[in-house]
């Protein structure tokens, strides 16, 4: 790599040595030098010098983009007084869903605002990988800080790349594709191309193909209801509210279940009931009135007074933290099956 | 998850947070919220007011349910 790169690193809380959830909503704040994992920097890059360090909290961020990337950008000219760099990166930040919004958001600004190159590093199923992959170049990291010292690594060499001026290589391992197809001549005509890949396929080989497409999954929205004062209607959550004790013991984090609870006798949700086992948020607040996440009050409320039919019996729950794609569709697929079984008619869903 | 339970016919109201992750992986009834670790209420609030904050929300998740969407749709707080 090559050296006399000045670079300013991106931090949550956490990761900035600040504090924990209890401390998320921690407006932008500016360090002189490297801090926490930016201490790798120096080492994996050498040459390289961490002018400072740009850190927030993941909910200060994440909560309220729109206005926490402005002031994040304010707080970075501040700190740097003047003093020019060549790059910004931003995390590794992993299967976090609050912090890869925020480190993507950064990078855009950065790069539309001070027009240097800002790099990120994102686990692909991260949610900020698809609301920013046409917009931000980002390097692939694993889904947990195990894979720390290689997310950065490759993360410093996309950055590397980016301040050579080099174009982002799409066929490298090191990268999340952006989506956009760049024009180039091949050696062959597309019709010997063709015929090379259907021999290949005669052959056994793999298939393969010059153009994958892109995957929208995207769900046709069902009729509404008309009037919820004649409906069956029932309460779900990504946020993991769970009666205390935890009794199927969903997990904190990258959740292998879900559960279905008991609503019968209950007009609201209380700290002494119910508690929050959710692993990506503080749950003080939560536990002092989980009302706050399922808001049970109010719907039992809403059915006394009327406004809906009927409150299903049951709630059911899973923690949305770093919990996969794939399990979560799952999740919901049963879960549509069991409603629908029982006549419910439609949801409100909360996530934290 | 709010979109499986949709694809079953359910038309499901997403009272989410961070509302551009709810765009982005494809909620067609969003209902923005207050804060991530409290998103149906406020505890800098009175109890009166967080119960009022929290019943404005679940009207909005309610209308949102009553009416056909011809698109992902973000419902801004009900008028009251």
């Amino acid at each position: 790599m090559p050296g006399g790169v000045r670079v300013v690193h991106y931090l949550n809380q956490f990761f900035a040595g600040i504090g924990g959830e209890e401390v998320a909503s921690h407006p932008p704040r500016w360090f002189d030098g490297a801090r926490g994992p930016g201490q790798l920097i120096a080492r994996l890059a050498p040459g390289w010098e961490v002018v400072g360090t740009l850190a927030a909290g993941d909910d200060y961020v994440a909560g309220n983009l729109d206005d926490a990337v402005p002031e994040l950008l304010a707080v970075l000219r501040e700190g740097l007084a003047g003093r020019a760099i060549d790059v910004l990166v931003a995390g590794p930040a992993f299967n976090a869903g609050r912090y890869g919004m925020a480190c993507a958001a950064l990078c855009q600004c950065v790069h539309d605002e001070l027009g240097i190159p800002a790099v990120t590093a994102l686990y692909p199923e991260n949610p900020a990988v698809d609301s920013y992959r046409r917009h931000v170049v980002m390097a692939r990291a694993g889904a947990d800080v195990m894979d720390m010292r290689d997310a950065m690594q490759r993360m410093l060499r996309v950055a590397a790349a980016r301040v050579a001026g080099e174009a982002v290589d799409a066929t490298s391992a090191d990268t999340i594709t952006a989506g956009f197809r760049r024009n180039y001549f091949a050696d062959d005509t597309g019709a010997r191309r063709a015929i090379d890949m259907l021999l290949g396929r005669l052959r056994g080989g793999a298939p393969v193909t010059e153009y994958p497409m892109p995957v929208f999954d995207r769900v046709a929205p069902a009729p509404g209801i008309g009037d919820a004062r004649k409906c069956s209607i029932a309460l779900v959550t990504s946020g993991g509210i769970v009666p205390r004790g935890n009794p199927d013991h969903i997990e904190a984090a990258n959740a292998s279940r879900f559960g279905e609870y008991s609503l019968e006798g209950l007009d609201a949700l209380s700290g002494e009931t119910h508690q929050s086992v959710h692993g990506g948020y503080d749950p003080t607040f939560a536990n002092q009135d989980p009302n706050r996440v399922l808001p049970l009050d109010v719907a039992r409320a809403f059915e006394r007074s009327g406004r809906i039919g009927r409150l299903h019996g049951s709630y059911f729950v899973t923690v949305g933290n770093a919990t996969s794609v794939e399990r979560a569709k799952r999740y919901g697929a049963d879960i549509a099956v069991r409603l629908v079984n029982e006549g419910v008619q439609a949801v409100v869903f909360t996530s934290t | 998850m709010v979109k499986e339970l949709e694809r079953a016919g359910l038309p499901t109201s997403h009272v989410c947070s961070i509302v551009p992750i709810s765009k982005t992986v494809g909620a067609n009834r969003i209902v923005p919220s207050i804060a991530i670790p409290h998103p149906l209420g406020d505890p800098a609030k009175s109890p009166a007011e967080e119960l009022a904050i929290r019943e404005a929300l679940m009207e909005t998740a309610l209308r949102a349910l009553e009416r056909s969407v011809p698109a992902q749709t973000v419902f801004e707080k009900a008028e009251s």
